[in-house]
């Protein structure tokens, strides 16, 4: 394998569906459900796959929400915000881990 | 930036358009497509809408324009075309006089034009680039516009400078909110007889927002920031000719633009296309199924009549459409028109 991430696999992630195609069936209406505008519209629901796709570092993800949240009529201010918000919550999550540090830290310490 | 013709670009002509997106490899042809759908051949259903382009000349020269207009351009409709389109606009029985170019209104007689169709009571329609607002001899357009109950159809890409500017040229967002102000100022998106509508096209290589959440948003934003009003906003899709077939190209979006394109084909959108209601006259007098087809020069089916000056609606209306893979841009998603989404 020459490189473990290819874009042209995106458009082929249908394929997931070969072997099983009960379980991707399922997990496709869920997803989909997932997107509809409900309580959040569907241009907020974008914002947040994008925010999440940069959390979990999925390169397919990125591209995909990158390109949805345009289509849903965000503009690149309002996405970087959102990546920065993915950012933050990852940043304070190393962050306040700190707290486990420090009650470790306590317990050995005299 | 200045236009293709200007710089002898290769797609400056349209032959060279034609042979870029009808020698694409689709996996579905606009054709095809349509005899899927039951649609073929696409047939006229009347003639709702004369749109006549009265020419190329334009104070912008925005990255996607599918005119290839500029301040470069001299193609001007002569004032035999127009007396023409006024006559016919009149025979026909046709409702809705929709100008456009270029920036319509630095036409010499655009003012004449809007006049005379007025006082056959005719709806028009002119599709304004608001900076033309601005410029010294033309000041007085508003109040001009407002007298003649013009609906007015301004382009706004964006509610951002930075995605405006670059699509229209540096500077042309903030002249274009100028333009806004002056038109509220007379009453225009406030008044319910002064209706002004925006048009929004992608600042890239991908597909217009929902109309109406999009449309809801920037009511929003532009009250909020700027104290701006306006009727409706229409999305249109970016067709694939011209300088945005130029930006596709050297961006190396072309392929997959097509391709998302033909994906979003849309069976209902393609019932609903304009070019079933409407009529294009090009500068010369020319008759087209709409405006871009008159860019890539396809004439009208043989059996029409070739131009304004032998308009018979009775061979008009019913006409066969003449289509090709750049239609793909009016039936993607929620369809796309003059008059934005069409489904």
């Amino acid at each position: 394998m020459s490189q473990y991430y290819d874009s042209k696999d995106l458009p082929r992630f249908a394929e997931m569906g070969t072997d099983s195609p009960e379980l991707w069936e399922k997990f496709n209406a869920w997803y989909e459900a997932c997107f509809r505008a409900g309580a959040l519209s569907e241009r907020e629901k974008a914002l947040i796959g994008l925010g999440v796709a940069h959390a979990v570092q999925c390169p397919y993800c990125i591209e995909a929400y990158s390109q949805a949240c345009l289509e849903k009529g965000s503009d690149p201010e309002q996405m970087t915000e959102a990546v920065h918000v993915a950012a933050a919550i990852r940043g304070g999550a190393s962050l306040v881990h700190g707290m486990q540090m420090r009650n470790h830290v306590h317990r050995l310490s005299m | 930036m200045t236009s293709l013709l200007q710089r002898s670009h290769p797609l400056g002509k349209a032959a060279t358009q034609r042979q870029q997106i009808e020698g694409t490899a689709l996996r579905l042809r606009f054709d095809d497509a349509l005899a899927r759908s039951g649609l073929r051949p696409l047939v006229a259903t009347g003639i709702e809408t004369l749109q006549i382009n009265v020419g190329k000349l334009c104070n912008q020269t925005c990255r996607h324009c599918h005119v290839d207009a500029g301040p470069d351009r001299r193609e001007s409709m002569p004032s035999a075309v127009v007396d023409a389109c006024l006559r016919a606009l009149e025979s026909g029985g046709i409702p809705k006089l929709d100008i456009t170019g270029g920036a319509p209104e630095l036409h010499p007689q655009f003012r004449d034009i809007v006049q005379r169709a007025r006082a056959l009571g005719r709806q028009v329609i002119d599709r304004c680039n608001l900076t033309v607002l601005l410029l010294p001899k033309y000041d007085d357009l508003p109040e001009f516009l407002a007298a003649h109950r013009v609906q007015i159809i301004a382009s706004l890409p964006a509610i951002n400078a930075r995605q405006t500017d670059a699509q229209r040229g540096g500077g042309v967002h903030e002249g274009s909110l100028v333009g806004l102000r002056r038109l509220n100022a007379v009453g225009y998106g406030r008044d319910p007889e002064l209706l002004l509508h925006l048009v929004t096209n992608p600042v890239g290589a991908f597909l217009p927002a929902n109309q109406s959440a999009l449309a809801a948003d920037w009511k929003r934003e532009l009250k909020q920031r700027h104290d701006i009003d306006f009727n409706d906003l229409y999305t249109i899709t970016n067709m694939p000719i011209s300088r945005f077939l130029e930006y596709l190209l050297q961006s190396g979006n072309y392929d997959s633009y097509m391709e998302r394109l033909v994906n979003a084909y849309n069976p209902q959108a393609a019932a609903s296309v304009m070019c079933r209601t409407m009529l294009s006259v090009g500068w010369d007098g020319t008759l087209y199924d709409c405006d871009f087809n008159q860019m890539l020069e396809l004439t009208l089916e043989a059996a029409a009549p070739r131009t304004i000056f032998d308009f018979t609606p009775e061979r008009l209306a019913r006409r066969r459409i003449v289509v090709g893979n750049h239609c793909f841009g009016c039936t993607a998603g929620a369809g796309s028109s003059c008059g934005g989404a069409t489904i």
